[in-house]
């Protein structure tokens, strides 16, 4: 997936294709799915607070 | 609304508005008058004389200095009055501000905030206005409403579809990867539609000269407050930029935004189209121009009309965020951070 920012300290938020649903993946490598972004960006900026129950990659 | 983010650079003109003639220009609320010395170094001074307030733009220059309109007190380059009329001493505290300037790729930027926080190596670049191997067409519109609205309005581009009926082909939304990344520590957002397969629709198919279907990248990337650069990448299909970032066989158009606060509800909108195909052809420069200067105009008429309606409403009114919101949640977010960062101990409404 697209890649265009580099750094530690970088959120990505894919849409997923052909769907409503929108991937959150924190720098930690930790991921959430949602399909409201304000709910998505709480999530994200809430790093590391339910981050590590989340599969890491 | 935060308020203003202050201690952060500005664009406050192009290069090419300032000169031998006193120009005024109020950046985040504060008059301020622009010259350039005889040597030809701008010059960014408070547009208030110190005696009794007369704004120093409606004055005239005489050499480096500037003389009041009104009674004749004379302000040196660094705001320093240097002759008040009928005495010989001069008051301690006749001076007026002056504002740290850097002018950079076509830009005249301008700090405001805090003058020993102003470090020129933080004005954000956009090098292609001022690149021999880019056209540039450039221009300034005034919008009547309050910055946000115009981040809002920049940060999503489906709004395209209906706002601006069709004029600028943009990838739709469906069937096209849009990611969004938020640099928390160098603060830039990022929001990427790639489209690997799309249509070329004949503007570029005649001005580029390829023939089928294309790959298709709009990019935004958002260096909050003021520079916003739209990186529109266009090549036959398959075609990618090198490993070291070069790009020679894709044609590539950036369009660059300066979103200067004037006062709590009005902006500059100064707007910028390069691109480094089809240099000497003044018809791509033409329409390239005037479809850009549309869409500006589309946007600022709806966004006068959208503060007006916001001005009429009670604080804290309600909104509906979806997926094409998540990039300008981010820039909202920045722009809140900076604006209390400038103001510590401040209260900043929100
Ligand atoms: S107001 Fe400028 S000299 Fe009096
Ligand atoms: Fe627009
Ligand atoms: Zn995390």
């Amino acid at each position: 997936m697209t890649a265009m920012l580099r750094g530690n300290t970088v959120f990505r938020i894919h849409w997923v294709l052909n769907t409503d649903r929108l991937l959150g993946v924190c720098h930690c490598g930790a991921e959430h799915e949602s399909q409201d972004p304000v709910e998505l960006w709480d999530w994200l900026l809430a790093h590391p607070e339910g981050h590590e129950e989340e599969p890491a990659r | 609304m935060p308020t203003f983010a202050r201690n952060q650079w500005y664009v406050a003109a192009y290069s090419r508005e300032l000169g031998r003639e006193l120009f005024p220009r109020t950046i985040l609320g504060e008059p301020i008058v622009f010259y350039r010395t005889e040597s030809g170094d701008a010059v960014a001074l408070a547009d208030r004389c110190v005696h009794r307030r007369y704004p120093l733009s409606e004055s005239r220059l005489e050499g480096d200095t500037i003389v009041c309109g009104y009674h004749g007190f004379t302000y040196d380059r660094a705001g320093s009055c240097v002759f008040v009329p009928g005495q010989s001493r001069i008051p301690r505290t006749a001076r007026v501000a002056s504002y740290p300037l850097v002018e950079q790729d076509s830009f005249v930027w301008v700090w405001i905030g805090d003058r020993d926080k102003a470090d020129p190596t933080l004005v954000p670049r956009a090098p292609w206005l001022a690149d021999p191997a880019y056209t540039t067409v450039s221009g300034m519109e005034p919008l009547r409403a309050r910055y946000e609205l115009l981040v809002d309005n920049l940060m999503d581009l489906s709004h395209e579809t209906y706002l601006h009926g069709g004029y600028i082909g943009t990838p739709e939304v469906a069937n096209t990867p849009i990611t969004t990344e938020v640099d928390e520590e160098n603060e830039i957002i990022y929001v990427s539609r790639h489209m690997a397969d799309a249509e070329c629709p004949s503007f570029y198919a005649r001005s580029t000269g390829i023939e089928g279907r294309i790959t298709r990248w709009q990019d935004i990337e958002y260096h909050p407050p003021c520079l916003y650069l739209l990186h529109s990448r266009i090549a036959p299909v398959g075609v990618l930029p090198n490993d070291d970032g070069t790009d020679p066989d894709a044609f590539h158009v950036e369009v660059v935004y300066a979103i200067t606060p004037e006062t709590e509800h009005s902006t500059h909108d100064f707007w910028a189209v390069a691109r480094d195909f089809a240099l000497d052809d003044q018809e791509v420069s033409d329409f390239l121009a005037e479809s850009n200067r549309t869409v500006v105009l589309q946007d600022v008429r709806a966004l006068d009309v959208l503060e007006q309606v916001i001005q009429s409403e009670p604080d804290g009114y309600q909104e509906l965020s979806i997926n094409i919101d998540t990039g300008g949640l981010a820039a909202r977010r920045f722009l809140r951070r900076m604006a209390e960062r400038a103001a510590p101990g401040a209260l900043v409404r929100s």
